[in-house]
């Protein structure tokens, strides 16, 4: 399947990614209106990890054994049968952090959306390439089949 | 060939999982003392406090035994197992021959003896049925004032939960205090500063000795130090112990749970154990033990249902931890982190008035324990580390920042898991 690489000598924190990312989770699909209208019920799923020269965006690794869906007690946390990713189901999701608890990424956060859910990654699923990857000025992200 | 698992919550499903990516035709059966439903026991708190209905307790859906073609007996408890002949005798009297079997019967709720037991209102909190009995007497409009027993993680989702449904409770904890296996002094008070400003009586040092009936139901309860509550609801939300008389009476080696090596395999080559009812190995304690948590019982039934199917599969050893909320303050406890004294290095932070509070537990120039609550953003960061074995040495005051992130581990580490092939073994 396509993971997302990420390239810490690439990035300069500009934070498009987080930008796209929170656009493309919004119910309008609008850049203006999610930042006027949706901003504290959508958040973005990646994170910017910034400190000095060194930054990096990070989401969802995808692991191969991932601890997330053996920690969850809903079965929200599942793998997509046809796509291969990692997402959580936010309809089946009770809220009970144990994904936040292990994954070693830190990379689930505590949906803001006003619904007690987990939030992550979903690869963009009815994309052809997540939105962090797609609007990356400088190829720090990029998607790319990972054996 | 033919596999045999007992059982049919989380260590049955990793089994289960496993064994089918790996061998879509080998024989599986299913022997379980309960019905056809796979739910969620960690769930049955948030049922019973309101926040789900019954449907959303379905952890795999009804469908799933006959997608991964196995063969289910329900309402069939196991009566008896024979390792020499390699068959195991139901309550219905069959008698059914394995190849290969799997102990996942999990544990039964810790109940002291007393008499009044079988009166309504008195129950446990760990099964559907406990949580469909809660339900059916708050929703009756009997329960107007609860006792729950037990301060540890099940009687704290016990209280919690009937504390959104408007039930008036007193915890009883027989310990100092309340989460004393998972918090520290500080972070229990916390918590039980929270259950107080929600209204919750909290009595610690104390327990219920007996039990007043009045017409059939419960009337009260009389505790060790004599004081007498009126009450119309008691749980037993003491903890659990892992069923294991079937293993004894087998002869397999067992201790407080049944032993397993690392790749969750019995005293007897045959018969794998894995969940609440196995002792496995605990890396931060380096020591087998119980624990009974979900990460755990799933991780372990996948090992053994790969290695069942000749997948060699090793277990890298489990974490004891778990994650509540009390009164909508989350409440994280990962490996030893309430751990004190000779040899360990504890670092604090702390701010009561935002209800927050951090403690790292090191042991060397390793991470063994962590206590967040109020902030568990990323915690699992934490996690990674205790389990990597990372040495943090050179990162301990920023690993304790409100702002935990990936810039607060050692730069291999990171770039270890950013790079996020084989982050798990």
């Amino acid at each position: 399947m396509k993971r997302i690489v990420i390239h810490e000598e690439y990035c300069m924190a500009c934070r498009l990614c987080e930008v796209h990312c929170l656009v493309a989770h919004s119910s309008s699909r609008d850049i203006i209106k999610a930042y006027r209208d949706e901003r504290d019920t959508v958040m973005s799923r990646v994170i910017v990890e910034e400190s000095g020269p060194l930054s990096f965006a990070m989401q969802c690794r995808q692991c191969q054994d991932p601890r997330c869906l053996e920690a969850c007690p809903s079965g929200a946390m599942h793998r997509d049968p046809a796509t291969g990713a990692i997402t959580c189901d936010e309809s089946r999701c009770v809220g009970c952090w144990m994904c936040i608890m292990v994954c070693p990424a830190g990379a689930v956060q505590q949906s803001t959306s006003g619904h007690r859910v987990a939030s992550k990654c979903d690869l963009c699923q009815d994309a052809d390439m997540p939105a962090c990857v797609a609007h990356c000025p400088n190829e720090a992200l990029t998607y790319e089949e990972v054996s | 060939m033919s596999i045999t698992i007992v059982g049919n919550s989380a260590a049955a499903v990793g089994a289960i999982e496993a064994i089918r990516e790996h061998d879509r035709d080998v024989a599986i059966q299913v022997v379980t003392a309960e019905g056809p439903a796979i739910y969620s026991r960690p769930l049955i708190s948030h049922y019973v406090g309101g926040e789900i209905d019954q449907g959303r307790l379905a952890y795999r859906p009804p469908s799933f035994y006959e997608a991964h073609n196995v063969q289910a007996l329900f309402d069939e408890p196991v009566t008896a197992i024979d390792p020499a002949g390699h068959t195991i005798t139901t309550a219905k009297g069959r008698v059914l021959a394995y190849d290969q079997l799997l102990l996942a019967m999990g544990g039964s709720p810790i109940v002291p003896p007393m008499p009044g037991l079988e009166l309504e209102g008195v129950v446990t909190f760990a099964t559907l049925g406990d949580a469909e009995a809660i339900d059916r007497l708050i929703g009756a409009g009997r329960v107007s004032h609860a006792v729950v027993v037990g301060g540890g993680m099940i009687g704290i989702k016990a209280t919690d939960a009937l504390l959104k449904r408007g039930v008036r409770v007193t915890m009883v904890e027989l310990a100092p205090r309340i989460l004393i296996r998972a918090l520290d002094e500080q972070g229990a008070t916390m918590m039980t500063e929270l259950f107080e400003g929600a209204g919750v009586r909290v009595l610690t040092g104390n327990t219920v000795a007996e039990i007043v009936p009045q017409d059939g139901r419960i009337a009260g309860v009389v505790l060790q130090d004599g004081q007498r509550l009126d009450c119309d609801l008691l749980v037993f939300g003491i903890g659990v112990r892992p069923n294991v008389a079937l293993a004894r009476e087998a002869g397999l080696d067992v201790d407080r749970g049944v032993v397993v090596d690392r790749a969750m395999r019995t005293s007897d080559p045959s018969i794998y154990a894995a969940g609440d009812v196995a002792e496995a190995y605990d890396l931060v304690v380096d020591l087998n033990r119980t624990v009974a948590i979900w990460p755990n019982a799933y991780r372990q039934g996948a090992i053994a249902g790969a290695q069942m199917v000749g997948q060699p599969r090793q277990d890298q050893g489990g974490i004891a931890m778990n994650a509540i909320e009390v009164a909508g303050v989350p409440c994280v406890s990962i490996g030893e982190g309430n751990a004190e004294g000779d040899g360990y290095d504890v670092l604090t932070r702390s701010s009561p008035e935002r209800r927050q509070y951090r403690r790292l537990v090191l042991e060397g120039n390793r991470l063994v324990g962590v206590i967040l609550v109020g902030n568990i953003s990323r915690a699992g960061i934490y996690t990674g580390l205790i389990r990597h074995r990372v040495d943090i040495s050179a990162h301990r005051d920023s690993l304790l920042s409100d702002r935990l992130s990936l810039l607060s581990v050692p730069d291999d580490y990171r770039k270890h898991v950013v790079r996020g092939q084989g982050i798990e073994v």
